[in-house]
């Protein structure tokens, strides 16, 4: 497809990327848009850390670093880990089930147009008077409170990227639930689609909080209701319950994916099959459950009183079981294994001591009496980052690595790859290792500035030089992937020469139905087994037919973009804008009407007649 | 079997809301929605009952000086009928009853109507007594989830009479028939919400 898509005109390629309904197009925007929030949101942390490598700095006002720690908390979980994730569950998960596209394309594609637009809108803020400063996690005490329209921005703008992951979710669900290939049972079913799965349900019962709390924010702050007003009997405590509701959960739907792209990382380069795969499985599920029955820890020092602590301290830490079975199944997955040096490889390796490191951290601020004293410290920002960076991050990386040369057909440069993994590696532990010890000492978080000679300097210039370490990674493999597709080597399906599961018996990148005949997988680890048996791919479970493919469809982008212009009236008719309320009334007639010219007009997709296949070359499916 | 095939009422199979894939997905995809809507309504719940009867000060109406039984529960016998009128409607859709099926969606949104106007009429005469959405932590809560249920029944409302629009020359087929089931799954599950508003808004409001 990519040699088609490079005869097209430049206009005809973005014009097929607006309109797309294929998984793996989708996946390509994805990873371009978090790809581009996570450098926005590197350069905000690198603000940070500037501003605080030594006492007493003014590089940037205290009014511009609340609302630069809030962007970077904000774009890096939603703008850029979430989508980076929906990237790899886009491109890989359905080829990994056997399946031609996921259950319902139109809403993938409109999943990825409303995240767009949404971190597009919340961006915005910062040329529009002012970004929301009030933390990402945006306390009511403090965001009712904040002046101009930085809260609106987020509330607006995290509700129309909000409504995009949940249809995802669902989306992710039934494809594994109904389009997985023949033979395919659950429990034959890689650990990266079973981690989208447990993930994909966490998002559907996680995310309608967060619905409903920014609905609540946004009643209270654009159309004077109460509910986190005291003087009118309101609560704000019910906005820290609603948040992390959805917040403890949202954690595990960013690192169960991560984990699920280590599973594969070394069962492939150990070239073994992964130790305990049911215990694997099993631990997933375990802590997508508990996931939602922790998210009190988050708040043991709002006053819950003492039962409620230690309720949630408790199951806190149950957590920390199904957690170690997982990472002692990776050390067996290894164990006996003839072990491959690759750059996937390197940051599986680096994976496992960093994420247990934030894992430890972890039951220390759980113990809740504890936690009074770690509460709102440096402590905490450098445990969380150990457990994202540690974990989700070196996931994401692992993953742009491993799957690239399926996404893209060519090989990112291992050489360039291990630099970066140096320099992100060494300058991860540089910038929170010492993070630790500055809140013991004392540190408080989310502060502008410190005076001299409380015994922070020397630990916070460390931390920025550790900082300066991980940017130079971050752009070693920005000239990596330039580099990469400028020479364009192309690879065949299995380029690691060890692929185990159903996307490397496929061509990198696969054609637009990704299997032309529907394989039969005879077990875990499916294409391994056919190698094994000395067969060059998989047996087909159907004869040659025709295959059935939706239409691609501009309306996607319609019906976020009207939810986009709707936001802006919505946000600027308490400033008795007289353009304003058009404006909402205008957005709004766009995505009802998109909706409703989707509704009435047929769309039944079109075939590919199997004469067609016949002639198609290479292609084996 | 494939969605666009010309039916009879011989050919109809016995489950059309899942005799093809798509079918099968739209089915499964909006149980699963319907998960989600119910955390949703759940977390609605949860703030108004952390916030009933919270107003500034004691001139403002409570939810036992608010509340009359009579109206709700012809509130409440409307929209139950409703639902059980769409599920004639679906039997009919299985039975590949296409006009009959048109008749008893007719009612459903009828009775649908005749709901919402009388949501309207209750909310107007709360607002006249004092009780409104900026008024206390006890309005905004009230009106937000009534006010959401109320917008999933006009909601419905408008889905329902689209379909029957677009579908009212054409007669079933594989590819309509899963959008009327899911439309009337849709509505049992406002059904569902109401029946919960009913107990814990109005009864449990009149009681204490």
């Amino acid at each position: 497809m990519s040699t088609i898509a490079q005869k097209k005109g430049f206009g005809a390629t973005v014009w097929d990327f607006l309109t797309t309904v294929d998984h793996k197009k989708i996946a390509i925007l994805y990873l371009i848009a978090g790809g581009f929030f996570f450098l926005v949101g590197g350069l905000e942390a690198v603000f940070i850390r500037i501003q605080l490598a030594v006492p007493n700095n003014d590089f940037v006002s205290a009014g511009a670093f609340n609302e630069i720690i809030t962007m970077h908390g904000t774009t890096m979980i939603f703008l850029a880990a979430m989508p980076l994730i929906f990237a790899f569950m886009n491109a890989v998960m359905p080829l990994q089930i056997g399946a031609r596209d996921v259950a319902f394309p139109f809403v993938n594609a409109l999943g990825f147009w409303l995240f767009f637009f949404g971190g597009i809108f919340l961006n915005l803020s910062w040329f529009l008077g002012g970004a929301p400063d009030a933390g990402w996690t945006s306390y009511a005490s403090l965001a009712l409170h904040s002046k101009g329209h930085g809260i609106d921005f987020y509330v607006l703008g995290l509700q129309i990227s909000g409504i995009g992951t949940l249809i995802g979710g669902i989306n992710f669900l039934v494809t594994i639930i109904n389009m997985r290939a023949p033979g395919m049972t659950y429990m034959r079913m890689p650990l990266f689609t079973w981690t989208t799965f447990v993930a994909s349900a966490l998002i559907l019962f996680a995310f309608p909080p967060l619905t409903v709390g920014l609905t609540l924010m946004m009643f209270d702050r654009l159309f004077g209701a109460n509910f986190f007003d005291v003087t009118m009997g309101g609560n704000t405590v019910i906005w820290e319950h609603l948040f992390w509701i959805f917040g403890h959960p949202e954690v595990y739907i960013l690192i169960l994916p991560a984990f699920g792209i280590f599973s594969e990382i070394f069962s492939i380069f150990s070239r073994k099959r992964l130790f305990g795969y049911s215990s694997m499985v099993f631990a997933t599920v375990l802590i997508g459950f508990l996931g939602f029955m922790v998210w009190a820890h988050h708040m043991f020092t709002t006053g819950l009183g003492p039962v409620a602590n230690a309720i949630f301290a408790v199951a806190t830490m149950a957590i920390g079981v199904p957690t170690g079975i997982k990472i002692f199944n990776w050390l067996f997955t290894m164990w006996g294994g003839s072990v491959k040096f690759t750059v996937p490889m390197y940051y599986a390796f680096g994976f496992i001591p960093s994420f247990v490191m934030g894992g430890v951290t972890g039951v220390m601020v759980a113990t809740a009496a504890a936690d009074y004293q770690y509460h709102d410290t440096y402590f905490v920002v450098a445990h969380f980052h150990y457990v994202i960076v540690g974990g989700v991050v070196l996931g994401i990386l692992a993953g742009v690595h491993l799957w690239w040369p399926k996404m893209f057909g060519t090989m990112l440069s291992e050489t360039l790859g291990k630099v970066t993994f140096w320099f992100f590696f060494i300058g991860f532990h540089l910038t929170f290792f010492i993070q630790h010890f500055l809140g013991l000492w004392g540190m408080p978080r989310r502060v502008f500035t410190y005076l001299p000679g409380q015994g922070f300097d020397t630990a916070n210039m460390v931390s920025s030089i550790g900082a300066a370490f991980m940017s130079i990674g971050v752009l070693v493999m920005l000239y990596n992937i330039i580099m990469t597709s400028v020479k364009n080597v192309k690879v065949g399906n299995d380029p690691w020469e060890d692929g185990r599961t159903l996307e490397w018996s496929i061509p990198s990148p696969p054609p637009f139905y990704n299997f032309k005949q529907l394989p039969l997988v005879r077990g875990l680890d499916a294409y391994w087994i056919e190698k094994m048996d000395g067969k060059k791919g998989m047996t087909p479970a159907e004869p040659l037919g025709d295959i059935h493919m939706p239409n691609g469809s501009f309306i996607p982008f319609m019906i976020a973009l009207g939810l986009f212009i709707a936001a802006f009236g919505a946000m600027y008719h308490v400033d008795k804008e007289a353009w304003a309320l058009p404006v909402l009334i205008i957005g709004l007639l766009v995505t009802f009407g998109s909706m409703f010219v989707r509704s009435i007009k047929d769309d039944h997709g079109f075939h590919i007649h199997k004469e067609e296949l016949q002639d198609e070359k290479g292609a084996k499916a | 079997m494939h969605a666009e095939e010309k039916m009879t009422y011989e050919t109809w199979p016995a489950e059309p809301e899942k005799s093809t894939l798509e079918a099968k997905n739209k089915f499964l995809g909006f149980w699963l929605f319907l998960g989600g809507e119910t955390v949703l309504f759940a977390t609605l719940f949860a703030t108004y009952l952390a916030l009933k009867d919270k107003v500034p000060n004691t001139s403002q109406p409570l939810a036992k000086d608010l509340f009359e039984l009579p109206l709700t529960f012809v509130a409440t016998m409307l929209l139950l009928t409703s639902s059980i009128t769409s599920v004639y409607a679906m039997y009919h859709m299985k039975n590949f009853a296409f006009k009959k099926m048109m008749l008893w969606l007719g009612l459903t949104v009828l009775l649908g109507l005749g709901f919402l106007g009388l949501e309207v009429y209750e909310f107007s005469h709360y607002v006249h007594e004092g009780h409104k959405f900026t008024s206390s932590a006890f309005g905004s809560a009230f009106y937000s989830l009534v006010g959401f249920h109320g917008g999933h029944v006009a909601f419905g409302l408008c889905w329902i009479l689209t379909l029957m629009i677009r579908n009212s020359k054409r007669g079933l087929s594989l590819y309509n028939a899963p959008k009327f089931y899911v439309a009337s799954l849709y509505w049992h599950f406002i059904d569902v919400v109401w029946v919960f508003i009913f107990t814990v808004v109005y009864l449990m409001g009149m009681v204490g």
